[in-house]
């Protein structure tokens, strides 16, 4: 994984509530066998006035010039902005693969869904919880500017804004440690193959019925 | 000190190590796979050179992508083919235990797992698919993982995990006839909304809950996820054993008796603390059907579609007019002016034999309305399918003119071909109304099986007790 490091990026928001995986990216395109190329379907039913298949040529569809990612600057957006309870819903990691495809790399929210939150940190994507407070003023700030930016220091827990005011972010220590570093979680929980095994000893003679 | 929850024993019961951050490392006893979010994840392993730790740990079915009608073709669709084709080389490679297409015990994961015995009381239990919370009514911490975490737990057996807070929802007293599990967990949506679990995992508990059948407390489960919480859990008790008893991959003999004393435990003790209570009153349940494009937009059949011209925050009024708006509904409608074009039954919420059997019993006697243009029933697995059509549900919902389709999870999610068109209004059994869920355009209204049952006969929302008199 790549280490995070601090970067100042464009902004794009999303003024709703409950952003499901479903809208993030569609069913269709989870019939890949990879983990890559789901950027192009990142919204797509919101991106596309037309239906789309895997395997299409996208660049050949309608695009919605509506929809803020089909913008200009926003298609170069590095920061989403969205409202409570963002990618609720199934666990598919194509969610995070897809908005990471496409150059997204933070997403600032109230509140996220649980497992879109765990499986971000697992592919250096950094959702941010700011207060409901703090997201608004963000999304006003947003919208009476051209160029919207803010840097991200993860390192210090801090989104700064072009007028060098901070807010600061609580994250958990260890996947701070995983993102700052680039580790991959299997090789550190494989440090400690030892105690599994040792676990594994005396589980297995308590619960039998499960050896 | 305070006594423990279910969550906390079952939680402790598994817990390899703790860094000082309060980070754990947490056993995993069953992990179910599926097609959709393993192939990923074998090739992880395959890349990094590392071996299963546990294969006999793994339970692997295709589901999401399979069809449901003309199964002597195979998948027609290539894409869709590639993806099970890999899930069936990965699992022979590394010699799983996989149900294939045509083996009668197929079917969606989420129903095979508890069906086989393969979900026991006090296990954890992952699947990369959020509807693994199912498994918890078996006293069974269970929830959904992404693909890292499944390579994650394919390659250690183990999962890097922070405790979630406890929660508890009590449905008190009991519901009225006619009320079903997924009346009940749809009103606990309605009530605790989308995100009202997140960070936690929900103990459901209460007279309305206990009462209910194992078919029942998956409904209340599965939908765990649906109000934020990746799990949900029901207290073990004689219900569960009885259903788990004789299954193939449940202990026997001596051993059973054994697991039996140790499950016995297996509940929140007396003076157990919880970080956040509810308490439902099961007698204010009343057929739920959604009205919007969040399983927590719903309400009573009986009620009319709700008015964003009264809610206060204007954030939630915006959200409900776009819902309204995707929707094709007018605020304070009457359901029963809302006519539906297609009925599905099935996904892992409402495919068990209980369900097949409250929706037949609405509809013997009885034809589709005019205006569906089609009805299908999906069963979970094969085995479903089976005992089902021992029990003669088969004719009556081929009679009434429904189709009586192969097992999978179908029109849930419409990854096979199984699709709503642009603007087709859908009763469906399944769990998420999302937009574009069952199909671009698509507008999903979840109820229960015996709701639409209802459906399809009246042709348009109604009150299932007024059938059922």
């Amino acid at each position: 994984m790549e280490k995070f490091t601090t970067f100042n990026g464009i902004v794009a928001a999303i003024d709703r509530p409950n952003i499901d995986t479903d809208a993030i990216i569609p069913k269709q395109y989870l019939k890949s066998i990879k983990r890559s190329g789901f950027g192009v379907n990142l919204f797509d039913d919101w991106r596309y006035l037309d239906p789309g298949e895997p395997g299409q040529d996208h660049s050949q569809r309608r695009v919605n010039p509506e929809f803020v990612l089909n913008q200009e600057p926003y298609q170069q957006t590095q920061i989403l902005l969205a409202r409570e309870n963002f990618a609720c819903g199934s666990s598919r990691e194509h969610a995070v693969w897809a908005l990471m495809d496409f150059g997204i790399k933070v997403v600032i929210a109230p509140s996220f869904a649980d497992i879109f939150y765990n499986n971000s940190f697992k592919n250096g994507l950094l959702p941010i919880v700011l207060d409901d407070a703090l997201v608004d003023q963000l999304f006003s700030e947003l919208e009476n500017s051209e160029d919207y930016r803010l840097t991200i220091d993860l390192e210090n827990q801090v989104v700064v804004k072009a007028d060098g005011i901070e807010m600061s972010f609580e994250i958990d220590e260890f996947r701070k440690y995983c993102l700052v570093n680039g580790f991959d979680d299997i090789g550190l929980t494989m440090q400690h193959a030892d105690s599994i095994k040792a676990f594994e000893q005396q589980y297995y003679e308590r619960l039998p019925w499960l050896k | 000190m305070a006594g423990k929850t279910l969550y906390d024993k079952i939680w402790d019961l598994h817990q390899v190590r703790q860094d000082d951050a309060g980070t754990s490392l947490l056993y995993i006893d069953r992990h179910l796979v599926h097609e959709v979010t393993s192939p990923q994840a074998f090739e992880g392993l395959e890349i990094a050179q590392r071996p299963l730790w546990r294969k006999r740990s793994i339970l692997a079915v295709p589901d999401h992508n399979v069809p449901t009608t003309g199964l002597e073709y195979g998948i027609t669709d290539p894409v869709a083919k590639l993806q099970v084709d890999t899930l069936n080389a990965n699992c022979d490679k590394y010699a799983l235990t996989e149900f294939k297409m045509g083996d009668q015990r197929q079917g969606i994961v989420h129903v095979i797992g508890p069906e086989q015995g393969a979900t026991l009381p006090g296990m954890t239990v992952v699947c990369g698919d959020s509807h693994t919370s199912t498994h918890g009514a078996f006293a069974a911490l269970a929830f959904g993982i992404g693909t890292s975490e499944v390579e994650h737990v394919m390659a250690t057996q183990c999962l890097i995990q922070k405790k979630s807070r406890n929660m508890r929802v009590t449905v008190q007293g009991s519901v009225a006839d006619g009320i079903t599990a997924k009346d009940i967990v749809l009103h606990i949506i309605g009530e605790i909304g989308t995100a009202g679990g997140t960070g936690c995992t929900i103990e459901f508990a209460g007279e309305a809950i206990t009462s209910l059948s194992m078919e029942g407390r998956m409904t209340v489960c599965n939908m765990t996820i649906e109000a934020g919480a990746r799990a949900g859990l029901i207290a073990c008790d004689q219900t569960t054993l009885d259903y788990i008893e004789g299954r193939p991959f449940a202990p026997r003999g001596e051993i059973w008796q054994q697991a039996v004393e140790f499950w016995r435990d297996l509940h929140s003790d007396a003076d157990a603390v919880f970080d956040r209570e509810v308490v439902i009153d099961a007698a204010d349940i009343a057929p739920q059907v959604t009205w919007g494009t969040s399983p927590e937009m719903v309400c009573s059949v009986n009620s009319r579609i709700p008015d964003p011209a009264r809610e206060a925050d204007p954030i939630k009024a915006g959200g409900m007019q776009k819902a309204l708006d995707y929707m094709g509904l007018e605020a304070n409608t009457a359901f029963d002016e809302v006519a539906v074009d297609k009925i599905f039954i099935g996904s892992c919420t409402n495919s068990r034999i209980e369900d097949l059997r409250a929706a037949a019993s609405v509809l013997k006697g009885r034809k589709l309305a005019v205006n569906i243009k089609l009805a299908m029933v999906v069963p979970g697995s094969g085995l479903i399918k089976q005992q089902a059509e021992d029990e003669g549900l088969d004719r009556i919902f081929v009679d009434a003119g429904f189709e009586w389709r192969e097992p999978g999870c179908s029109m849930c999610l419409g990854m096979n071909a199984d699709r709503l068109e642009s603007g087709e209004r859908c009763a469906s059994t399944s769990n998420r109304n999302f937009e574009g869920r069952q199909g671009q355009g698509g507008r999903t209204h979840l109820v229960s099986p015996a709701m639409a049952a209802a459906a399809a006969v009246a042709g348009h929302f109604v009150d299932v007790r007024e059938l059922q008199e």
